[in-house]
């Protein structure tokens, strides 16, 4: 397994519960770092997006959800994530 | 790092532990409460919140009133912390008159579906176009009636399949679509007509920009002000959400096309 | 405040704006037309608004988006622009929202349609009928204090005669009264939370819980038109029916020709009664009833195939056999002149039912 780095400029928190399972982010995400759930159905029966790193903290999930699903954050200080293939 | 479904999941339940800033939280400031029951995928919500952000972003709020029509968004009215005049279909720009007449201190917009407006209404945004009446117009265009089950209106684009059209609308059998924000373009009284979409986020920034200065018309006093706004309807054109933003750009926005149609603050420019 | 000799629409509109009301929309059609001009010309120099508006549709419209900003406000028509307006009628009293509506009305076939609305759903309107100018310059300004108090349309069912004859009148503000329009919207309430509706899908919105429940609120409409019901004084002129062995009814207009031919019938003699409904939603059943007890048969004129005939029979419940003296009478424009509105006409009529 290795490992690199992925600097992350930014997050989101998710109201999972809140999701329709319409993956309008999914799509929207310019860094293409949300995926949503295959197995995993929140308390409504949907799948929900999960994230990945490498956020930028762009909103445009925000601004295209229909759902009110994300709240942004952007690091004051870009920070790395170690991810592991 | 959590392993969850996949590798490298990032946990998003909770703020990030590193210093943030908070750039977007769920719902501005004038939705009190997100869950509504339109369908996954529905473009309305998004621009309703386009709409009350300018309302805030412009310090209206004390003194909006917004006129709703009956469609899917009807319901949405409930989410939204400013006062609602709740009107019949097609009936809102009169109603929106009546209001801007009495209080004409009121900042008042009208939200309603293509059905509504189009079908229904058709006459009387005209004639509120004509009045050059001092109130904001806002059209969500999805080129059906989403709330009775996804039929034809009066703004379908010709091919588009509906529950009554399901081979597609045709010229010869349907007549052809209304292209109402070029109509009012051309109605002295107008004061500022466009039409933007939310099917993706260069489309929302850009059409909230459009309300936004729809709603300094109105506050300028410079007569009416229109803002057309194609939204996503999956359900009403048998289609996978992920599927509707393609399928606004490529049917919807193709004929019903994107832009400011008239802007008199601009007219010397 | 001085006696001047007015028309019947001038004075109508003249005793609206006297009694407060400061937005008015409409679209002309007779002979409800002339009440139209008269608030164009009188309500900006009140800083009212009057709009010229482009159909009944857009009339009743802007009568309900002013009304829902607490503006005491009218519009009117006749009775195919009424048609028009019934769906935003019903709905605007499932709002609840004071109105005045006038139909200045072309004979009287608009009784069912104003007593049992023409609208969808159940709903009622409070209903006034005025026989005389004089009158409707007392009711129509009753009509913006009943419609506030019960935040209900009130529907002021006039005629061809009131707006178009002429009789000397004093017009002046009612007595002020009490009203709570804390419901009413000026915006300011946005942002607070506690954002105010006006719906005929809800009084409030329902934020913790998505979309509308139309059980609880058509419940509550439906208590609050029982309330109006019951609270409302029903207003009925009689005469002579103490002893009246025919008592005759009628509604308006041609009540005052009823009235004139009992009273000559009565010169001669003969006891008959008369009975004039004047609020016909609530309709006035128990004085009827009272003013019917005795009579040995009752007649109702009105100038249609019968409508009112329906209450006044539901009022009597079989005490007296009822009959039909009245019918369509119009002239040929249609308007309302109505030919057998004679007092020898009538007094045939009344004789024949007397005769039986």
């Amino acid at each position: 397994m290795t490992e690199r780095t992925v600097p992350t400029r930014g997050t989101v928190v998710i109201d999972v519960d809140a999701c329709k399972g319409c993956d309008l982010c999914i799509d929207a995400c310019p860094p293409g770092v949300l995926t949503m759930t295959s197995h995993e159905l929140n308390a409504r029966g949907y799948a929900y997006p999960v994230l990945s790193p490498g956020c930028t903290g762009c909103r445009i999930c925000a601004q295209i959800c229909p759902d009110f699903v994300f709240q942004v954050y952007k690091y004051d200080e870009p920070i790395d994530l170690v991810v592991s293939e | 790092m959590t392993e969850h479904e996949g590798h490298n999941i990032v946990p998003t339940d909770r703020p990030p532990s590193q210093p943030a800033t908070l750039v977007r939280d769920f719902t501005p400031d004038l939705i009190d409460v997100g869950t509504h029951h339109l369908c996954p995928g529905c473009g309305e919500p998004v621009a309703m919140r386009a709409a009350v952000e300018a309302v805030s972003e412009l310090g209206l709020v004390q003194r909006t009133i917004g006129v709703f029509g009956i469609g899917c968004y009807t319901a949405f009215s409930n989410n939204l912390d400013v006062e609602v005049l709740q009107a019949l279909h097609g009936r809102a720009p009169s109603l929106a008159t009546g209001v801007k007449r009495a209080k004409p201190d009121a900042f008042v917009f009208t939200v309603q579906g293509d059905g509504d407006m189009v079908n229904e209404g058709l006459q009387e945004v005209i004639h509120t176009a004509a009045r050059g009446e001092n109130v904001t117009c806002i059209m969500l265009n999805n080129g059906v009636f989403g709330e009775t089950g996804g039929h034809m209106t009066a703004t379908t684009v010709i091919g588009q399949r509906t529950k009554n059209t399901l081979d597609g609308r045709t010229a010869e059998d349907h007549g052809h679509p209304i292209l109402l924000a070029n109509m009012l373009a051309g109605i002295d009284g107008s004061a500022y007509v466009a039409r933007g979409a939310v099917n993706n986020a260069h489309n929302v920034a850009l059409t909230k920009q459009m309300i936004t200065a729809a709603f300094e018309r109105q506050v300028a006093g410079l007569g009416f002000s229109f803002v057309e706004i194609l939204t996503m309807c999956p359900t009403g054109w048998f289609i996978e959400t992920a599927e509707a933003p393609e399928y606004l750009a490529d049917n919807l926005a193709a004929v019903h096309q994107i832009g400011v149609l008239k802007d008199i603050a601009r007219a010397d420019a | 405040m001085s006696t001047r000799l007015l028309e019947g629409s001038e004075a109508i509109a003249e005793a609206m704006i006297a009694a407060g009301c400061r937005f008015f929309a409409g679209y002309p059609m007779t002979p409800f037309t002339e009440v139209l001009e008269h608030m164009a010309r009188l309500l900006p120099g009140v800083g009212g608004a009057c709009m010229n508006a482009e159909s009944e549709l857009e009339a009743i419209g802007m009568a309900w988006g002013a009304a829902a900003t607490g503006t005491p406000a009218a519009t009117g028509s006749t009775g195919q622009g009424l048609s028009l307006m019934q769906e935003s009628l019903a709905e605007i009293t499932l709002a609840r929202l004071p109105l005045v509506v006038l139909n200045m009305a072309r004979a009287q076939g608009d009784y069912f349609q104003a007593t049992r609305g023409g609208g969808h759903g159940d709903y009622r309107h409070i209903v006034l009928a005025p026989a005389d100018i004089t009158e409707a310059v007392t009711l129509v300004q009753k009509a913006f204090e009943l419609a506030f108090r019960w935040r209900n349309p009130v529907l002021v069912f006039g005629d061809y005669y009131l707006a178009h004859t002429a009789t000397s009148v004093e017009i002046a503000a009612p007595a002020p009264d009490e009203r709570d329009t804390s419901w009413a919207l000026d915006g300011r309430s946005g942002g607070t939370g506690r954002a105010k509706l006006l719906s005929p899908l809800g009084a409030f919105k329902r934020k913790n819980q998505a979309g509308y429940n139309l059980a609880t609120h058509y419940a509550s409409c439906a208590e609050a038109t029982a309330e109006m019901t019951a609270g409302v004084m029903p207003l009925v002129e009689t005469e002579s029916t103490d002893d009246a062995e025919v008592v005759v009814v009628a509604f308006g207009t041609p009540g005052r020709y009823v009235r004139a031919a009992v009273r000559a019938l009565r010169a001669q003699g003969l006891p008959i009664g008369y009975a004039r409904p004047i609020t016909l939603y609530p309709f006035p059943s128990e004085a009827v009833a009272r003013a019917c007890a005795g009579a040995r048969a009752v007649a109702v004129y009105e100038n249609n195939q019968g409508q009112m005939i329906d209450d006044v029979r539901l009022a009597v419940l079989g005490a007296a056999p009822v009959s039909f003296i009245g019918g369509l009478s119009l002239d040929s424009s249609g308007f309302g002149i109505a030919p057998d509105l004679d007092v020898q006409v009538l007094r045939a009529r009344i004789e024949e039912v007397f005769a039986r």
